[in-house]
């Protein structure tokens, strides 16, 4: 009966090939399927090397079906010399060989109708088969064995993003573990040093200090920064008996900075000096903000403009601004497309990770100091790395820039 | 009461972080679905916050028109904006706030035609800020600010066709002067951020990081 059944499959191999077909495409390609990785279920990838003596305009055809007798259905249409496995990275690697064989990731297939689309099921097994159409013929390819889609619990894609962060997280608590036993240099950094002089100077004069914040939300690293900062500046204002003025774009920047400015007033001894209409929303939107603050700029002519955060084309209304008044100005930002302007048109700027380091600069804890050396060591590390990796590279030896590319 | 205000926010952020690093490696559905939800909550609360921003406005320009502040015009004007945009989104054209605004209505009117200006209006004055700012600070004191003067002078012209009408050479040394020494620059600078990002949000999640609740470490 087995026999019987390969005999026929083979004969309707052969009859579904047109004698122009079999002179060029001998015999499909053997395909290999398997679960899609990285992905929460519902996908397979299917991959299988080129045909041989391939004609133009081939396509290859990959059907599914939930039982292996069938029907078959449609899933995807391959055109061949495209969709290599090369392409993926992500899912294959860098091997050379990937270059050579085709892939594709199945989520669903034809209806029983050909138009509509049915996806497929996570768990429920499938057989897949391989059709190589020509403009002379098709031929069909074997038939798998059953494979499924699965839920995965790890994106293996990732290892390498992982196994970095754990290193480097590892290294920041230890620094943070060793700061408590000795003493850390930190290099001076002018900004924040200068801090104290802005705020002397404010309180000099008889003006207030302006504290401005950048346009993102506080969920974003450069804006709890800004927060941390101005905690600082709120107690030295509230030392110096200075006026303190902070705008924002973001209500719920608003209300931490509004907690945040009490609470050090409270510290320094001062709750009679805090003034919540001090801490408030001007605009939701970028430039209605802009126009906001430099208006306060210009009327109010605070002595001391402090921006910090994120910020985008608004900085330079501010900074130029700020400076045409005459105010001492003291920005910090991650931005890089904005530090050209806050550089040339500030008094002082901290500039990427020097506003992140502000918080532990100005407080000098240990523990904050000792996560700045750990940030020092992985700059270490990268630095040693991006050494070897041009050096390995310009030799064609790729293995250390592949390990560090994102996948 | 310190449990509320320092404690519970501390357990809170470390839960949460702890989890926004694990959906980022877990695929798994049940991941993906709390990633969405967290995303979800944020916006709702985001979107209650605003009517404390807009308290915090509207309280701002009172305060300015009750004591007739120096432009506190400006903020009868203000006022005044504010309450006819509010007429023309619950107007809409005669359907309602309920229902989607309408595209003849006047509220997209007074957007597409006062707002819209303005914001652009604001955009513009950037042009006349660069070059002050430019005119201020290119000047050649020292070596570097002579090095600056110069990297900028070939950068513009590089980037309009009078460069290329002088030399071949400049606009291929401005597109040099971007993609190598500017983009090694930058990519530096990224570097120390992405680093600095990781060391803070380790500060925070592990609750080392605490002036953003207000007060001290302590």
């Amino acid at each position: 009966m087995i026999l019987l059944r390969l005999i026929a499959s083979l004969t309707l191999t052969i009859l579904v090939v047109s004698p122009a077909t079999a002179q060029l495409v001998s015999s499909v390609p053997e395909i290999t399927a398997f679960d899609t990785p990285d992905d929460a279920g519902g996908s397979i990838t299917v991959t299988w090397p080129p045909a041989d003596h391939v004609p133009p305009a081939t396509v290859y055809r990959i059907y599914l079906a939930e039982s292996s007798a069938g029907p078959f259905h449609l899933a995807a249409e391959i055109d061949a010399g495209t969709s290599f496995q090369s392409e993926d990275t992500a899912v294959f690697g860098f091997a050379e060989e990937n270059a050579n064989r085709h892939f594709a990731h199945v989520k669903s297939y034809a209806g029983d109708n050909g138009e509509s689309s049915t996806d497929m099921v996570t768990g429920r097994p499938y057989f897949v088969r391989l059709v190589v159409r020509s403009p002379s013929g098709e031929l069909r390819g074997a038939v798998t064995t059953a494979v499924e889609a699965e839920q995965n619990y790890f994106k293996w894609s990732k290892l390498n993003n992982f196994l970095l962060g754990t290193v480097f997280s590892i290294i920041i608590m230890l620094s943070i573990a060793l700061a408590r036993r000795r003493e850390l240099y930190i290099r001076r950094i002018p900004g924040l040093e200068a801090m104290d002089e802005a705020l002397g100077r404010a309180t000099e004069m008889g003006r207030a200090v302006l504290f401005i914040h950048g346009l993102r939300d506080m969920a974003q690293i450069p804006t709890i920064a800004a927060v941390n900062i101005l905690s600082r500046v709120a107690r030295r204002t509230a030392d110096f008996d200075a006026k303190l003025r902070v705008t924002n774009v973001d209500p719920i920047v608003m209300s931490v900075s509004q907690e945040t400015v009490k609470e050090a007033y409270l510290e320094a001894g001062r709750p009679d000096a805090f003034n919540p209409d001090d801490v408030f929303v001007v605009a939701t939107d970028q430039f209605s903000y802009a126009a906001a603050v430099q208006g306060i700029m210009l009327r109010e002519r605070p002595a001391a403009h402090i921006m910090m955060g994120g910020f985008f084309a608004e900085a330079l209304l501010f900074a130029e601004t700020g400076a045409q008044t005459g105010a001492i100005q003291i920005a910090g930002t991650d931005s890089y497309t904005q530090l050209p302007f806050f550089i040339t048109t500030c008094d002082y700027t901290l500039m990427g990770e020097e506003l992140y380091a502000a918080s532990a600069y100005l407080s000098r804890e240990p523990r904050l100091l000792g996560s700045l050396k750990g940030q020092d060591i992985g700059k270490a590390i990268f630095l040693v790395v991006l050494i070897a990796g041009v050096v390995l590279a310009t030799l064609d030896v790729s293995f250390l820039s592949q390990a560090f590319t994102a996948r | 009461m310190i449990f509320l205000r320092r404690t519970f926010p501390l357990i809170l952020a470390f839960v949460v972080g702890v989890i926004g690093i694990l959906v980022f490696y877990v695929p798994h559905s049940v991941a993906q679905a709390l990633e969405r939800d967290l995303a979800k909550w944020f916006m709702i609360i985001a979107a209650f916050a605003y009517f404390l921003g807009l308290y915090s406005l509207m309280t701002l320009h009172w305060t300015r028109v009750r004591a007739r502040q120096p432009g506190w015009g400006y903020s009868l004007v203000a006022y005044l904006s504010f309450a006819v945009m509010v007429v023309f989104i619950v107007y809409n054209d005669g359907h309602g706030p309920f229902h989607a605004q309408a595209e003849a209505g006047g509220y997209q009117w007074l957007y597409l035609n006062v707002y819209v200006p303005c914001t652009s209006s604001m955009f513009s004055i950037l042009a006349f800020f660069i070059a002050s700012a430019a005119y201020r600070t290119f000047r050649a004191r020292s070596p570097e600010a002579a090095l600056l003067l110069l990297a900028g002078l070939i950068v513009m012209l590089g980037r309009v066709p009078i460069g290329a009408y002088i030399s071949d050479v400049i606009p291929d040394a401005a597109q040099w002067l971007m993609a190598v020494p500017n983009m090694a620059a930058k990519r530096g600078i990224l570097l120390g951020v992405s680093l600095g990002a990781i060391a803070t949000s380790l500060r925070i999640i592990f609750g080392i990081e605490r002036a953003y609740l207000g007060g001290g470490e302590e």
